[in-house]
C-alpha cells in the first residue's frame, strides 16, 4: 500500500491521489464498518488540505517544539468502590452483589490465606520443597475470577492461586501439587504452586516470566476465530511486564483484535527490585494506550473495584474483540517465596501498614459486617473450620505416596518413542536388582 | 581473601564455590574499573544465590547494577557495553532464562568479532547457575553446555570446585572473547580446600585445559561441573574392587581439551563420559565422536567382534555402576558393561 502511494506521488506529484488509490487505504475492520477504534480509520485524502497524510499516525500538525512530559507525579487515577474501611464511596458504583457471592469472595480469600500459612510453614519444616504465598493480593484474584465465566481461560504467572480457589479447586489438589503426590494432576513434575487444571480452564503455570502473555493472546485469537463467546485473562506482575514478551503480547493483542484481559498485579516488588527500579513511567496502565489498548488502573485491595473493572472489560472484550488492560495496584505482604527474606530490603513498618490498614480481606469483612451478613461468631467459626479443612487436606497429602517412577518417561511426546520405552524398562530392571538403595516405599507401586 | 566483606569464617584454606566466585569477581572489579556486573537482584540483594554478596556495598551502583526483568534486555545492554569498551559480567539467574536472551549471546556476542572482520570485539562474560538443582522441575534444570559449546566465537567453561570457580571466572573476565561460565547452584555452598596459589589475586586457570583429578590405569572417566564429584566418589568405590579410574575434570567445554582425554584413553582403553545434560548431541556425544574419529584410527582393532561401544550415563547413575574390567588388550577399545544402565540414545547397544 505504501508502495502504491509512493508510486502515485511520482506519477501525479501535484494532483494527490485518485479515488482508486483512496480505496486502497480504507480498510474495513473485522467488525465491518463499526468503529470503536477511531485511529483505524484512515484519513480521506484531499490534496488541497494542509493536513498530515502519514500512514503511521492520525494527528494534527503543531508548530511549537514541545516534548510530551511523562506524568508520573499525577498518574492514571486508581478506581475504587470501597474505602479502606469497606464503605461504599459512590453508591452508583456498588455492584450490589448478592450475599452468597460476597460470602464466597470472602471465604475464598480467607481459605487461601489459611492455606498459605500452613503450606509456607510446611516448607520451613522441610515437608515441601518450595512455596509462594499470596498475602495481600487475594483481592485481585477473587475479584477478577468472580467477574468471569467459569469457562474463561486463565493464564497465570504464579501468584494467582485465589482464582483457582474461587473456582472451587479442592484443597486436596492444591496440596497434591505442592507435595507432588499421586493425586497431583501434574504427576509431580513441577515445583510447588505451579498449578494447572484443565477442568477449571486454568493453564498450568510455567516458570519463565511473561511467557504466558503472548500465549494468552494466541489463545484469545483462537477463541475469537471459534466465536466462542469466551475471554482469556492473563495475569502477570509489574516486574514480568518488563520482559520483551509483554511488549509483544500487548502489541499483538491490539493488532489482532483479541478478546483478552491483561491483568497486571502491581504489588510494588519483583523479589527485591522495587517499582522505582523496574520502570520509570506511570506503571503498567500507562503503557496500554501506547498499544491502542483500553486501560484502567484499579485499587487491587478493593474486591468490588476489581470485580467491576473485570466485569466491564470482559463484556466489551468479547463483544468488541479488543484487549483490555487492568492494572491492579496492591502490595506483596509476604516474601517473594520461601527462598526470600524480604526484611533484607524493606521495613517491617511498611509491611505492617498494608497488613493492618489496607488489606483486601479486612476491607471486605468490614463491608460484610456493615451489611449485617457476617459477625464475630461466624468469623470465629469460619476460622476454625477453614483451618480444620486445610489441616485435614494437609495431613492426607503428607501420607500419600509419590507417583510411580514409571511416570518419569511418559508425556514427553504424545506417543512414547522406543528409546524411552527401553529406558523405562531398563529402570524397572535396575530397581528390581538395586531397589533397596532407593526410597521406594515413598513411591506408588 | 579478606578483600570481600562478610567472607567465610572458616579456616583460611577452605572456601566454598560461592565465595570463590565472589572473590574472583571482587578481585577483577578491583583490578580493572571497566569490569562491572549486571543482572537481576545482583546489587543490594547480594544476588539471587548470594554469589555477589558484598559487592554492591563495596563498589556501588555504577559497578553493580540491578536490572529490570528482561534477560533479552540486559544481555543486549551488556553486549552493547562490551562493544563500547567496557567489560561486563552479565548474570543470568539461571541459564534456563538465558534462552530468552540467546539471540544476544549467539548472534551478537559470539559472532560479532568475526562478522565485523575483527573490528568489534565483545569482551563479555555470561555467568550463572547451570544444570539441575534440587526439585526445581524441568524449566530450571537444563544443562546448556552442549548448546553454548556448539557455537564458534564463544568460549564455554564449567567449573567444578572452588579452585576451578575462582581461576576460571578470573580468566573469563580477562579474556577478550565472549565467555560463558556455567556454574552450578548445588555446588555454591560446597567448601573445598583452597591451595595456596589460588589465594593469589593473579590466580588464573587457563581456559581450554582439563585437569586430571585422579590418576588411574583401568578406565578414563570424563566429566564437568558437579558430576565430577560423583565420578570421584564412584572411583573411590571402584578402587576397592580393584578398578582404578582416571577422572578427568574438563573445566572447559569449548575449546575442549581433547589431548588430555585422548592421552588418557590411549593409556586405559576404556572411556565413560558423565554429564548432567541430555545425551543426544551432548558433551559426551562429542567426546565419543572425536575419540572415534581420532585415536581409534590409530589403534589396531584386534578382534573382529570388537564392539566399540562408548556409553555414557546420566549423572545420577554413576554411583550404582560396577565395572567388569580386564577384558581386552591395550589395543582395543571396548565397552564397559553396567548392569541396568540407562544409556539413552547410543544406538549400538
Amino acid at each position: 500500500m505504501a508502495v502504491a502511494i509512493a508510486a502515485a506521488r511520482v506519477w501525479w506529484p501535484n494532483r494527490g491521489l485518485s479515488q482508486a488509490a483512496l480505496l486502497l487505504l480504507w480498510r474495513p475492520g473485522a467488525r465491518g464498518l463499526a468503529r470503536s477504534h477511531p485511529h483505524r480509520q484512515q484519513q480521506q485524502f484531499s490534496s488541497l488540505d494542509d493536513k498530515p497524510q502519514f500512514p503511521g499516525a492520525s494527528a494534527e500538525f503543531i508548530d511549537k517544539l514541545e516534548f510530551i512530559q511523562p506524568n508520573v507525579i499525577s498518574g492514571i487515577p486508581i478506581y475504587r468502590v470501597m474505602d479502606r474501611q469497606g464503605q461504599i464511596i459512590n453508591p452508583s458504583e456498588d455492584p450490589h452483589l448478592p450475599k452468597e457471592k460476597v460470602l464466597k469472595l470472602y471465604k475464598s480469600m480467607t481459605l487461601l490465606n489459611t492455606m498459605d500459612r500452613i503450606l509456607y510453614e510446611s516448607q520451613r519444616q522441610g515437608r515441601i520443597s518450595f512455596y509462594m504465598t499470596n498475602y495481600g493480593e487475594e483481592g485481585t484474584h477473587v475479584g477478577s475470577a468472580a467477574a468471569l465465566d467459569n469457562t474463561d481461560l486463565v493464564f497465570g504467572q504464579y501468584r494467582e492461586a485465589g482464582v483457582l480457589m474461587y473456582r472451587d479447586y479442592p484443597l486436596e489438589l492444591f496440596m497434591a501439587q505442592c507435595y507432588g503426590n499421586i493425586s497431583d494432576l501434574g504427576k509431580g513434575r513441577q515445583m510447588p504452586v505451579h498449578y494447572g487444571c484443565k477442568e477449571r480452564h486454568f493453564v498450568t503455570i510455567s516458570s519463565p516470566l511473561a511467557t504466558q502473555i503472548p500465549q494468552a493472546v494466541g489463545a484469545a485469537y483462537a477463541a475469537k476465530r471459534a466465536n466462542a463467546n469466551r475471554v482469556v485473562i492473563c495475569y502477570f506482575g509489574e516486574g514480568a511486564a518488563s520482559e520483551g514478551d509483554a511488549h509483544a503480547g500487548f502489541n499483538f493483542a491490539a493488532t489482532l483484535e483479541c478478546p483478552i484481559i491483561f491483568f497486571c498485579r502491581n504489588n510494588g516488588y519483583a523479589i527485591s527490585t522495587p517499582t522505582s527500579e523496574q520502570y520509570r513511567g506511570d506503571g503498567i496502565a500507562a503503557r496500554g494506550p501506547g498499544y491502542g489498548i483500553m486501560s484502567i488502573r484499579v485499587d487491587g485491595n478493593d474486591v468490588f473495584a476489581v470485580y467491576n473493572a473485570t466485569k466491564e472489560a470482559r463484556r466489551r472484550a468479547v463483544a468488541e474483540n479488543q484487549p483490555f488492560l487492568i492494572e491492579a495496584m496492591t502490595y506483596r505482604i509476604g516474601h517473594h517465596s520461601t527462598s526470600d527474606d524480604s526484611s533484607a530490603y524493606r521495613s517491617v513498618d511498611e509491611v505492617n501498614y498494608w497488613d493492618k490498614q489496607d488489606h483486601p480481606i479486612s476491607r471486605l469483612r468490614h463491608y460484610l459486617l456493615s451489611q449485617g451478613w457476617w459477625d464475630e461468631e461466624q468469623e470465629k467459626a469460619w476460622r476454625k473450620q477453614s483451618r480444620k479443612k486445610v489441616m485435614e487436606a494437609f495431613e492426607q497429602a503428607e501420607r500419600k505416596p509419590k507417583p510411580n517412577p514409571n511416570l518419569l518417561f511418559s508425556d514427553v511426546y504424545q506417543e512414547m518413542p522406543a528409546q524411552l520405552r527401553k529406558q523405562q524398562e531398563s529402570l524397572a530392571r535396575h530397581l528390581q536388582t538395586y531397589g533397596e538403595h532407593y526410597p521406594l516405599e515413598h513411591f506408588d507401586k | 581473601m579478606a578483600a570481600v566483606s562478610g567472607l567465610v569464617r572458616r579456616p583460611l584454606r577452605e572456601v566454598t564455590v560461592r565465595d570463590a566466585i565472589n572473590q574472583g569477581m571482587d578481585e577483577e572489579l578491583e583490578r580493572d574499573e571497566k569490569v562491572f556486573l549486571l543482572g537481576e537482584e545482583v546489587a543490594q540483594y547480594d544476588g539471587a544465590y548470594k554469589v555477589s554478596r558484598g559487592l554492591w556495598k563495596k563498589y556501588g551502583d555504577k559497578r553493580i547494577i540491578d536490572t529490570p526483568i528482561s534477560e533479552m534486555g540486559f544481555a543486549g545492554i551488556a553486549v552493547g557495553a562490551a562493544m563500547a569498551g567496557l567489560r561486563p559480567i552479565c548474570e543470568f539467574m539461571t541459564f534456563n532464562f538465558s534462552m530468552q536472551a540467546i539471540d544476544q549471546v549467539i548472534n551478537s556476542a559470539a559472532k560479532t568479532y568475526y562478522m565485523s572482520g575483527g573490528l568489534q570485539p565483545v569482551p563479555i562474560v555470561f555467568r550463572g547457575p547451570n544444570g539441575a538443582s534440587a526439585g526445581v522441575a524441568a524449566q530450571h534444570s537444563q544443562c546448556f553446555a552442549a548448546w553454548y559449546g556448539h557455537c564458534p566465537g564463544l568460549k564455554v567453561v564449567s567449573p567444578w570446585n572452588s579452585e576451578d570457580a575462582k581461576g576460571l571466572i578470573k580468566s573469563a573476565i580477562r579474556d577478550n572473547n565472549p565467555v560463558v561460565v556455567l556454574e552450578n547452584e548445588l555446588m555454591y555452598g560446597v567448601p573445598f580446600e583452597f591451595p595456596p596459589e589460588a589465594q593469589s589475586k593473579d590466580f588464573l586457570i587457563p581456559i581450554g585445559k582439563a585437569k586430571i583429578e585422579r590418576q588411574g590405569t583401568h578406565i578414563t572417566v570424563v566429566s564437568h561441573s558437579r558430576p565430577v564429584g560423583h565420578c570421584l566418589e564412584a572411583a573411590a568405590v571402584l578402587s576397592k574392587e580393584g578398578v582404578e579410574c582416571e577422572v578427568i575434570n574438563m573445566r572447559t567445554i569449548r575449546p575442549m581439551d581433547m589431548e588430555t582425554i585422548e592421552a588418557s584413553v590411549v593409556k586405559t582403553n576404556h572411556l565413560v563420559t558423565v554429564e548432567g545434560g541430555w545425551p543426544q548431541f551432548g558433551v559426551g556425544a562429542e567426546i565419543c565422536a572425536r575419540i572415534m574419529e581420532g585415536i581409534s584410527k590409530k589403534l589396531v582393532l584386534e578382534y573382529s567382534q570388537a564392539v566399540v561401544n562408548i556409553m555414557y550415563l546420566n549423572t545420577y547413575r554413576i554411583k550404582r555402576l560396577k565395572a567388569r574390567s580386564g577384558q581386552t588388550t591395550t589395543l582395543n577399545l571396548s565397552c564397559v558393561q553396567f548392569p541396568g544402565c540407562s544409556c539413552c540414545s547410543c544406538h549400538w547397544c
